[in-house]
């Protein structure tokens, strides 16, 4: 039993010398695979000054720290797949097998964020320095005032400025010493950042203040809780475009299949799951082949999209749909029951979960206009429907085969006497909505759950949408969607998502028992037709 | 009354032709249902859907169960017979469910179903199971507050998954706020219910509480997690628990990670999020939220390293994964071939006598065992998700969590205890000590 301690005293004796020193330490601690021990290391490292401070609790973050349990080493894979000794900086040629990446948890990822924040106020990136102050914001840690102010002294970026004055108000803030004007001028400085942060951190300050400062924390919740409100409108009027414009997008081939051409046609929803499919493929095939292409995958997605969903359209219209022109409840069963058997075709070739489609770094993430967010895939998604939508009507328009289109929908017969071969019309034009459909999928992908089941929550939405916007008339379709959007956005925060929902389903009812002929009624002899 | 519909049917076919194949087609069908009845095996019903909505995770379980089928055939099957499985599609259509269920009981004559996903399929088959008098495994987590005779519960009870997730929250996360979202189902609208009144009984105010329902397949999340956000920024710490089903989830965390809610901020607890919903996401953005189960693919113990390489072999996919659904299926399998060598005989009667009180390994590392409220014992663990797609184990209960069938948390069911040993009884009041009460 005594020999024991000795022991121990013994092997610490053997291994200090090589461990002299907090930051050597620290490191050390990364092996025991503890998260409370990984804790005080990156505690430890926080305030350390070692140079490689920041590329260890980086690495950490990225889970590219990894600690080999049998020898106790720490090394860290670089970003460009180098590897190096933790402890000393030097190269390294491999990584031990037994080597594992060091585990991490929310509350020990808090404080990496933290000591990240304070390793990188100095960093000669100003883009980094507002990062760096914007989680001293968060953390208002006391212990980060004198190394903020140093660094304030020393900016001379605006924006970095900015964030640190902030950051330093919200430390103030909950400073237990600071004078009441201090507290004060921390407020206002906090009033006019004005967003959910600094709502979230006026509302924590607890309740034992001074009157003066109890008065003027409530005064600026106030404020800054009636202008969110403010934006939160905006905030809605921009989530309505943005369903919106994926309610045009899903309908706008419907548009074409239903409402230039009448054919019922229940397999629409599967045209834009093949597109979805599509994307996925071609994404797959630039992944293994040309992974240097990875962020053009959606771009080259698109056309075959287009031409794989086409060529199933025209293939539907020849062999199914031509022979049932003038029987809605026929074409209603058929497409129905053909939209069945492209789901089992499609679960059976891919199978039935769902594949993973990947966003492009351009579609990845958010920015912010004034107090709202704006995530980068709803906003190209808007452009996209926009820009498709623009290059149907010009098609529709200015070519040959839109005149012809146009032409053969207002009256088969006038314009089979003209010399157009009408049939040919009708396959294309079918084709032509498809293709449009399988566009459509590309962009869904992004959003959505790519499996066989896609396209069956967007066809109700798309008649929806169609029916709606008076059929037969592109632009309907176009001022449908977005108004459904919007009505749909401005009613889910007030009644809940299910009941929003019923909500318009009634609204739309009551409309078209109004109007029948939707928004945009075809006038004239084209509607006897 | 054939000749007559054949006469309907086949004008283009000759009728003679028509009759002739027709006659082959019967006389083929008869010489193959009697080939098989002479084989001396015990027949096993697949009751998962492999089509429609819910095909993209009960497709896997009927994979699995043959999976398990296929290693006890190895092993010499079950009493000296080959176990033969009867697989049928209830195509993600509740009433079919029952149809399929009584066609398995009664034409094809099978010992015991595993089977059923949703909460409803259940609901729909159980006054078939009731009536033909047979036996149910039923794999997956639930709402709870239902112990049949007929049914064996292996998946997780309330008090096996949500309530020990809220408590490591609590505990851990130092969580304040609580926000609980869900499908417009049965099972997220009970299991909300069981932990708003646990929530209450914690101390947590009104105000504190944030519920919100979703349709099925929701795909625009941009309201609900702005709403979130704003919820969470009050200065407390705030936490998503979040039953929403698998299909809506893709795109809810898709909208998350976009809008740059980290775990470190707002984390996600799920109950209905393993290793196959996530294959269809990249879990980058999603590093640090978490799902609770009690099993993970990522735990790491000699079973479960078996059952993963022999999984992957049978299935011919070194990339298939494992979740919690099928361990739960892993173990009611199990618990049917010990009681099924107990009672030295498959009938439902003696089978259903000698389950309670089985004992099987599960696959991490423990023993559950069949209760007599026909619920298992089971250990609970708090994974955080990972950027491979994986769980990384942050927490477990200490030992092995009993399922409740009925919640101590509900006024209406805290009394009910489920007793098929003693009792005889699925909803036996402990107050007023007589069988029947709230629920079935």
């Amino acid at each position: 039993m005594r020999a024991l301690p000795f022991a121990v005293l013994l092997i610490l004796a053997t291994v200090l010398p090589a461990l002299a020193g907090p930051f050597e330490d620290a490191v050390g601690k990364f092996a025991n695979d503890e998260f409370s021990d990984t804790e005080e290391a990156v505690d430890t490292l926080a305030t350390s000054a070692n140079p490689l401070a920041f590329t260890i609790v980086s690495a950490l973050q990225d889970g590219r720290l990894m600690a080999d349990a049998d020898s106790k080493k720490i090394y860290v894979t670089q970003t460009d797949g180098k590897i190096i000794d933790a402890l000393t900086g030097a190269a390294v040629a491999s990584l031990p097998d037994s080597a594992a990446a060091v585990r991490l948890n929310n509350k020990l990822r808090r404080h990496v964020e933290a000591a990240l924040g304070s390793l990188t106020l100095q960093s000669p990136d100003p883009a980094k320095r507002v990062q760096a102050a914007q989680s001293v914001f968060k953390t208002h840690d006391e212990t980060m005032l004198p190394a903020i102010d140093s660094a304030l002294q020393k900016e001379t970026s605006k924006s970095a400025k900015l964030a640190f004055t902030e950051a330093r108000a919200a430390i103030l803030l909950f400073k237990q010493d600071a004078t009441d004007a201090e507290k004060l001028e921390a407020i206002a400085t906090i009033k006019a950042r004005g967003d959910q942060e600094a709502l979230a951190l006026l509302t924590g300050l607890t309740g034992d203040q001074p009157p003066a400062i109890a008065k003027a924390a409530a005064g600026a919740t106030a404020a800054i809780q009636s202008n969110l409100a403010l934006w939160s409108n905006v905030q809605n009027a921009w989530y309505g475009l943005s369903l919106g414009s994926v309610l045009l997008l899903a309908a706008i081939g419907l548009a074409i299949t239903f409402g230039v051409m009448g054919v019922i046609n229940m397999a629409h929803g599967e045209m834009v799951m093949i597109g979805a499919y599509v994307t996925f493929v071609v994404q797959q095939t630039i992944r293994s082949n040309f992974p240097g292409l990875f962020d053009y995958a959606l771009i080259i997605a698109v056309p075959s999209a287009f031409i794989v969903a086409g060529a199933i359209g025209i293939l539907i219209e020849r062999s199914i749909i031509r022979f049932l022109y003038g029987r809605p409840l026929e074409t209603l069963l058929a497409t129905w029951g053909l939209s069945l058997v492209l789901q089992q075709a499609v679960r059976t070739m891919f199978g039935p979960t769902n594949q993973e489609v990947a966003n492009p770094s351009w579609m990845s993430g958010a920015f912010e206009i004034g107090q709202i967010t704006i995530t980068y895939n709803r906003l190209w998604i808007l452009c996209f429907t926009l820009a498709v939508f623009a290059i149907l009507l010009a098609m529709l328009r200015y070519t040959s085969l839109g005149l012809e289109m146009r032409a053969v929908t207002q009256n088969r017969r006038m314009a089979a006497s003209m010399g157009i071969a009408t049939s040919r019309v009708d396959a294309l034009t079918f084709g032509l909505g498809s293709g449009i459909a399988g566009i459509a999928g590309v962009a869904l992908s992004q959003i959505d759950n790519v499996s066989p089941n896609l396209g069956q929550s967007y066809i109700i939405d798309s008649f929806m949408v169609v029916v709606f916007g008076g059929v037969g008339n592109l632009w309907g379709t176009l001022v449908g969607a977005f108004t459904l959007g919007i009505a749909n956005k401005f009613l889910e925060p007030v009644a809940g998502a299910v009941l929003g929902k019923i909500a318009i389903l009634v609204l739309i009812i009551l409309f078209i028992q109004k109007r029948p002929r939707g928004l945009f009624a075809l006038k004239g002899r084209a509607v006897e037709a | 009354m054939l000749t007559q519909l054949t006469h309907d049917i086949a004008t283009p076919l000759s009728r003679r032709r028509w009759l002739a194949a027709t006659a082959g087609l019967v006389l083929g069908l008869a010489s193959f249902t009697s080939a098989k009845a002479a084989d001396d095996t015990i027949k096993v019903g697949v009751l998962h859907s492999l089509s429609g909505t819910m095909a993209i995770s009960e497709t896997t379980l009927k994979d699995t169960v043959l999976f398990m089928i296929d290693e006890q055939n190895k092993k010499g099957g079950v009493l000296g017979k080959k176990l033969e499985a009867v697989v049928v599609d209830p195509a993600s259509n509740w009433p079919l469910f029952a149809e399929k269920a009584r066609e398995l009981i009664t034409k094809d004559k099978v010992s015991v179903v595993f089977g059923c996903w949703t909460s409803v399929s259940r609901k729909s088959v159980l006054p078939v199971f009731k009536e033909l008098n047979s036996i149910l495994f039923y794999p997956v987590q639930y709402e709870g507050e239902e112990s049949e005779r007929n049914v064996f519960y292996t998946g997780a009870a309330p008090n096996q998954q949500a309530i020990p997730a809220v408590d490591y929250l609590m505990k851990e996360e130092k969580v304040k706020r609580w926000v609980l979202a869900g499908t417009d189902y049965v099972y997220p609208r009970t299991t909300n219910k069981i932990l708003e009144a646990y929530l209450k009984s914690k101390g947590v105010a009104q105000d504190d509480i944030m519920i919100n329902y979703t349709p099925f397949g929701h795909s625009d999340w941009q309201t609900i997690v702005a709403d979130i956000k704003k919820f969470g920024s009050a200065g407390k710490k705030t936490a998503v628990v979040s039953t929403i089903n698998g299909d809506a989830n893709v795109p809810f965390y898709k909208e998350l990670g976009n809008q740059g809610i980290k775990a470190t901020d707002i984390p996600v607890v799920a109950f209905s999020v393993g290793e196959e919903e996530l294959a269809g996401i990249d879990t980058k953005p999603l590093l640090g939220h978490l799902a609770a189960w009690n099993y993970f693919e990522s735990i790491k113990t000699p079973a479960n390293e078996k059952f993963i390489k022999d999984w992957q072999a049978y299935t011919k996919n070194p990339k298939r994964t494992t979740n919690d659904p099928m361990e739960a299926t892993y173990i009611g399998f199990n618990m049917w071939v010990k009681a099924v060598e107990k009672a030295k005989s498959v009938d439902a009667d003696k089978v259903i006598d000698a389950l309670p009180g089985t004992k099987t390994p599960n696959l991490t590392g423990g023993v559950s065992e069949l209760l007599p409220n026909h619920h298992i014992t089971k250990p609970v663990f708090i994974g955080e998700i990972k950027g491979n797609g994986q769980f990384d184990v942050v927490w477990k209960t200490p030992g092995l969590v009993a399922g409740d069938a009925w919640s101590k948390e509900l006024p209406d069911s805290k009394d009910l205890i489920g007793d098929w040993v003693g009792k005889k009884c699925g909803n036996y009041n402990t107050k007023t000590n007589k069988c029947g009460g709230q629920g079935s």
